[in-house]
C-alpha cells in the first residue's frame, strides 16, 4: 500500500451497477436484441408500406388458383389446369429428381476420380488431372450451356439415331425402351413383397445371432440375395401359371411429332444432370484424395504386410478411415449440387426456381413466392445435413 | 441445430426485407435530391437548384413551356432531377421492335416509344437509360422502381393490371398469337400439332394462351420453355421443337433471324388478342396520364397529318385545335405535369404514329407489316385519341 492512498471503508464494498461487467453485459444484450428487432420490423414495415402502396399485399390465395401454365416434365401427374401449389410441388420434386440422381452419380465418379489422382499409373494419373483442371476452372453455367448445345447437334427426332430399335437418340433427347407393368404384374409383385419380407426376417435374425454371440458377421448380401432370389422364381411361376410375363418392355414407336411408348428423357435434364455431375465430381475427387492422403502411410504398408492387394487395401483399410475425413467436406459438396441445380432455368429444365420464377411472374406475389422458394431450397439441404451428419456420427472412430 | 435454422432464417429473412424495402422509400422528398448530377449535361440547364424541393422540370424546358407542377406521386419530378428516362426493353433482339443496330443504337417500334417519352420530358430522346429486360423480368424492374416505363412488347391483360399492381398506357401495337412451324411438316392448322413439342418463352401471355389454346381443342403438346426468346428461337431454328409461338409481329421479327427464313411459315390461326402497350408502376397517377397522353399524342399528330417533316408549319396554324394539340394556346398539359409543348416535342424528335411504324415496320422494312388493327379509327383501325382539350 502506498502511503497517501484513502484508508479503506471497513463495509462491504458496493459497485454501481453500471459499473457491474456482469449487469453491463446483460444490459448490452438486451439493447442490441431491442436494436434488431427494430430494424427488422422497420424492415417489414417499410416492405409492407411498399406493397401496399403498389397494390401488392402478400397473400398465399394465389396457391390454390389454377396456374394455367404447362410444365415440360414432371413426376406427378400434371396440367394446367391445376394450382398453383401443384406447380410449386412439381418443381421440387424436379430438383430433387436431378439432386437425388446427380448425387449418387457424382459420388461415383468422384470416387473413381480421387482414387486415380492417386494411382501409380503415369496416364491415369494425368488424364484425371487434366479433367480436374479444365472441369474445376470453368463456370458451371457455362458447362451447362456447353452440354445443352451439344445435344442439338443430334438429329432432328423424324431422323433419330436408332440402336436396335430399342433407343434412339435425337435433339430432343434419349427415348429407349422400358419395363411395363403388364395384366400379371400384380400376382409377381406378391413375390416381390413377399421376398423383401424374408429378407428383412433374416437379416433381423442373423443380427440377433451375432449380437448374442458377441462375433461381427455379414448378412445384408445374403438377405439381399433371398429377396433377389425370391422376386426371379415369382418372376418364371408366374410366366408358368399364367402363361405371360409380368412385365412387358414398351417399344418406342415414332408417331408424327415424337415417339409414343418407351421412356424419354429429355435433353434438358440429361445436359442438367450430366452437367452437375462432371462439376461436383471434380471436388468429391478432390476431397476423397485428400481424406485418403489423410490416412498414415502406415497403414497402407501395414495391409501390404498383411498380404492384403492393393484393391483390398484400399476398401477394407484406407477408405473406412478415410471416410471420416471425407464426409464433412462431401456434405457441402451434396448442398452445392442442389442448390446449382437452380441453374436449370437456362436450359429448359422446370426445376424448383425456374417453376417458382413463373409462379412469381404471373401472380405478382413475389414475397410470398420466395419465401416458399428459400423455404423449399433451405427445407432439402437440411435434411441432406441431417442424414449426412447422422451418417457422420456413425462411421467416426468408435473410442473404447 | 435448432439453433442454426433459426439463425439462418433470420438471416435470410432480413435478406428479403431489406431487398424489399429499398423500393418503398419513395416519398417525394428524398427523391430529387441528385439535380446537380445531371446539370452539366444539359447545355441549357440552368444552374442545379440548390433548393431540393423547386421543380426542376423548369430547367429542362428550353422551349419556354410553362414549368410542371410537382405533384402527388413524383416520379416525373424524379426523372427530370435524374436527367434520363430509364426505360425497359426486349433484351433479346426483336428486330422492328427493339434491337441494337451495328453502331450500338438501339431502333425499333418500342424503342421510338421510348423516345417519345424522352422527348416530351426532356425535349431530347436521347436522354434515356434502356434497361434490357427478359420476360420474367420485366414486371419485377417496373414493381420496384427499377424502370420509369415499360415498352417491351408486353401484353395488357386484366390479371397483370390488377394483381401486378402496373398500368397500362394506350395500346400501341394491337397483335395476336401465331404459330410458326416448318414447311415440311405438313402442318396447316393447330388441329395438325396433336402431341407437337413448342418452344415457347416463359413469363408471356403466350405461354398462358398456348395451353388454354391446346386444352380448349382436346390436343396435347409438350412445352419446352426458355428464359429468354433468343434460346427460344434457336431451340426450335435446331428443330428441337415442332412450332415456335410468340405474338405475330414476334415470329415475323423472328423469322428474319432464323438460318433459313424460307424453311418456316407462320399459320393462319391467330390464337388470342395480344395489345401490346407501354406499362408503368400503379400509385403514380400523373406519371401515368403522362405517359398515357404523349402515346395519345402520336395517334392525334397522325390525324391532324403533323409529321416531323412539317410540325414548324403547323406552329402558325391558326386553327384552335391545332393550337391547342401543340400548346401554344392554352396551359393543357400542366395538368399532366408536363411541358405545355410535349407533342411538339415528341413529333419534332420522334415523328408521328404513322412515321414510328413505317420507319420500323413499313413498307420499306424487310417485315412489311400491313398496319390492319394498327391504323387510324378513321381507316378502319383501332388507333383512336380522346380529344386535347
Amino acid at each position: 500500500m502506498a502511503a497517501g492512498s484513502p484508508p479503506l471503508p471497513s463495509g462491504k464494498v458496493t459497485i454501481p451497477f453500471y459499473r457491474d461487467t456482469r449487469i453491463i453485459a446483460i444490459i448490452v444484450q438486451v439493447v442490441f436484441a431491442i436494436a434488431v428487432a427494430a430494424l427488422l420490423w422497420y424492415l417489414y414495415s417499410n416492405m409492407m408500406n411498399g406493397l401496399r402502396q403498389a397494390n401488392l399485399l402478400p397473400t398465399f390465395a394465389f396457391l390454390s388458383v389454377p396456374a394455367g401454365f404447362p410444365i415440360a416434365e414432371s413426376v406427378i401427374p400434371y396440367d394446367p389446369s391445376m394450382t398453383y401449389g401443384r406447380a410449386f410441388v412439381v418443381g421440387i420434386l424436379n430438383t430433387v429428381r436431378v439432386a437425388g440422381i446427380g448425387i449418387v452419380l457424382a459420388t461415383i465418379l468422384g470416387l473413381i476420380l480421387g482414387i486415380a489422382r492417386l494411382s501409380d499409373n503415369w496416364l491415369l494419373r494425368n488424364v484425371a488431372l487434366v479433367y480436374v483442371e479444365i472441369v474445376r476452372n470453368v463456370p458451371l453455367l457455362l458447362q451447362l450451356i456447353f452440354w445443352f448445345s451439344l445435344t442439338r447437334l443430334f438429329p432432328r427426332i423424324q431422323e433419330s439415331i436408332d440402336i436396335g430399335g430399342l433407343l434412339y437418340l435425337h435433339n430432343r433427347g434419349v427415348t429407349l425402351a422400358w419395363p411395363q407393368a403388364a395384366n400379371d404384374f400384380d400376382a409377381w409383385m406378391l413375390w416381390v413383397y413377399g421376398g423383401i419380407v424374408v429378407g428383412v426376417i433374416y437379416y433381423v435374425i442373423r443380427r440377433i445371432q451375432f449380437a448374442r454371440r458377441d462375433r461381427p458377421g455379414v448378412a445384408l448380401p445374403q438377405a439381399f440375395l433371398i429377396a433377389v432370389g425370391m422376386a426371379v422364381i415369382g418372376f418364371f411361376t408366374t410366366y408358368f401359371v399364367y402363361g405371360a410375363w409380368p412385365v412387358s418392355l414398351s417399344i418406342p414407336e415414332l408417331q408424327r411429332f415424337n415417339f409414343v411408348g418407351g421412356v424419354t428423357v429429355t435433353n434438358s435434364f440429361a445436359a442438367l444432370l450430366v452437367g452437375l455431375v462432371i462439376y461436383t465430381a471434380v471436388f468429391i475427387g478432390e476431397i476423397v484424395r485428400s481424406g485418403i492422403l489423410a490416412v498414415s502411410k502406415g497403414q497402407r504398408e501395414a495391409a501390404r504386410a498383411l498380404g492384403l492387394t492393393p484393391g483390398q487395401t484400399m476398401r477394407l483399410v484406407i477408405l473406412p478411415q478415410a471416410l471420416r475425413v471425407i464426409i464433412p467436406p462431401l456434405t457441402s459438396q451434396y448442398l452445392n449440387l442442389t442448390k446449382n441445380s437452380s441453374l436449370a432455368v437456362a436450359i429448359a429444365y422446370p426445376d424448383l426456381f425456374y417453376v417458382a420464377s413463373t409462379i412469381n411472374n404471373q401472380t405478382g406475389q413475389a414475397v410470398p413466392v420466395i419465401l416458399m422458394l428459400m423455404a423449399s431450397y433451405l427445407s432439402v439441404s437440411l435434411l441432406t445435413s441431417l442424414f449426412m451428419n447422422w451418417y457422420n456420427r456413425r462411421i467416426q472412430l468408435v473410442e473404447r | 441445430m435448432r439453433k442454426h435454422i433459426t439463425l439462418i432464417l433470420a438471416g435470410l429473412l432480413s435478406l428479403v426485407l431489406a431487398a424489399c424495402g429499398g423500393q418503398a422509400q419513395q416519398s417525394p422528398t428524398t427523391a430529387p435530391a441528385q439535380p446537380a448530377t445531371t446539370a452539366p449535361d444539359q447545355p441549357t440547364a440552368a444552374p442545379a437548384s440548390p433548393e431540393p424541393t423547386a421543380a426542376p422540370a423548369a430547367t429542362a424546358a428550353p422551349a419556354g413551356g410553362t414549368p410542371a407542377q410537382p405533384a402527388a406521386g413524383g416520379q416525373i419530378e424524379r426523372i427530370l432531377a435524374r436527367g434520363t428516362l430509364i426505360c425497359g426493353v426486349n433484351n433479346n433482339p426483336l428486330p422492328g421492335f427493339a434491337t441494337v443496330d451495328a453502331a450500338g443504337v438501339y431502333r425499333g417500334f418500342d424503342i421510338d416509344f421510348c423516345r417519345a417519352v424522352a422527348a416530351a420530358l426532356f425535349d431530347d430522346p436521347n436522354k434515356i437509360e434502356f434497361r434490357p429486360l427478359s420476360a420474367q423480368e420485366r414486371f419485377t424492374a417496373l414493381q420496384t422502381g427499377e424502370i420509369d416505363v415499360l415498352i417491351r412488347n408486353s401484353t395488357w391483360t386484366l390479371g397483370r393490371d390488377g394483381n401486378l399492381g402496373l398500368d397500362w398506357a394506350p395500346t400501341t401495337f394491337y397483335d395476336g398469337q401465331g404459330m410458326m412451324v416448318r414447311k415440311d411438316s405438313g402442318i396447316e392448322t393447330l388441329e395438325d400439332m396433336d402431341g407437337a413439342t413448342i418452344c415457347v418463352q416463359t413469363g408471356t401471355t403466350t405461354e398462358l394462351n398456348l395451353a388454354d389454346q391446346f386444352r380448349a381443342r382436346g390436343l396435347t403438346f409438350t412445352p419446352v420453355v426458355f428464359p429468354d426468346g433468343d434460346s427460344t428461337r434457336a431451340a426450335y431454328d435446331a428443330g428441337q421443337c415442332d412450332g415456335f409461338t410468340t405474338d405475330k409481329s414476334g415470329l415475323i421479327s423472328s423469322l428474319t433471324l432464323l438460318s433459313n427464313p424460307a424453311d418456316h411459315k407462320i399459320l393462319e390461326v391467330t390464337m388470342s388478342k395480344e395489345p401490346l402497350g407501354p406499362a408503368v408502376r400503379q400509385g403514380d397517377a400523373q406519371w401515368f396520364d403522362a405517359v398515357r397522353w404523349i402515346v395519345f399524342a402520336t395517334f392525334q399528330a397522325e390525324e391532324y397529318g403533323i409529321t416531323s417533316q412539317n410540325v414548324n408549319d403547323f406552329l402558325n396554324s391558326d386553327v384552335p385545335e391545332i393550337r391547342r394539340f401543340l400548346g401554344i394556346e392554352g396551359d393543357l398539359a400542366k395538368g399532366i405535369g408536363l411541358s405545355n409543348d410535349f407533342a411538339v416535342r415528341i413529333i419534332r424528335h420522334v415523328g408521328n404514329y404513322a412515321e414510328i411504324y413505317d420507319r420500323n415496320l413499313g413498307p420499306d422494312t424487310p417485315f412489311n407489316l400491313p398496319r390492319g388493327l394498327n391504323a387510324l379509327y378513321t381507316e378502319g383501325g383501332l388507333l383512336y385519341s380522346p380529344p386535347f382539350r
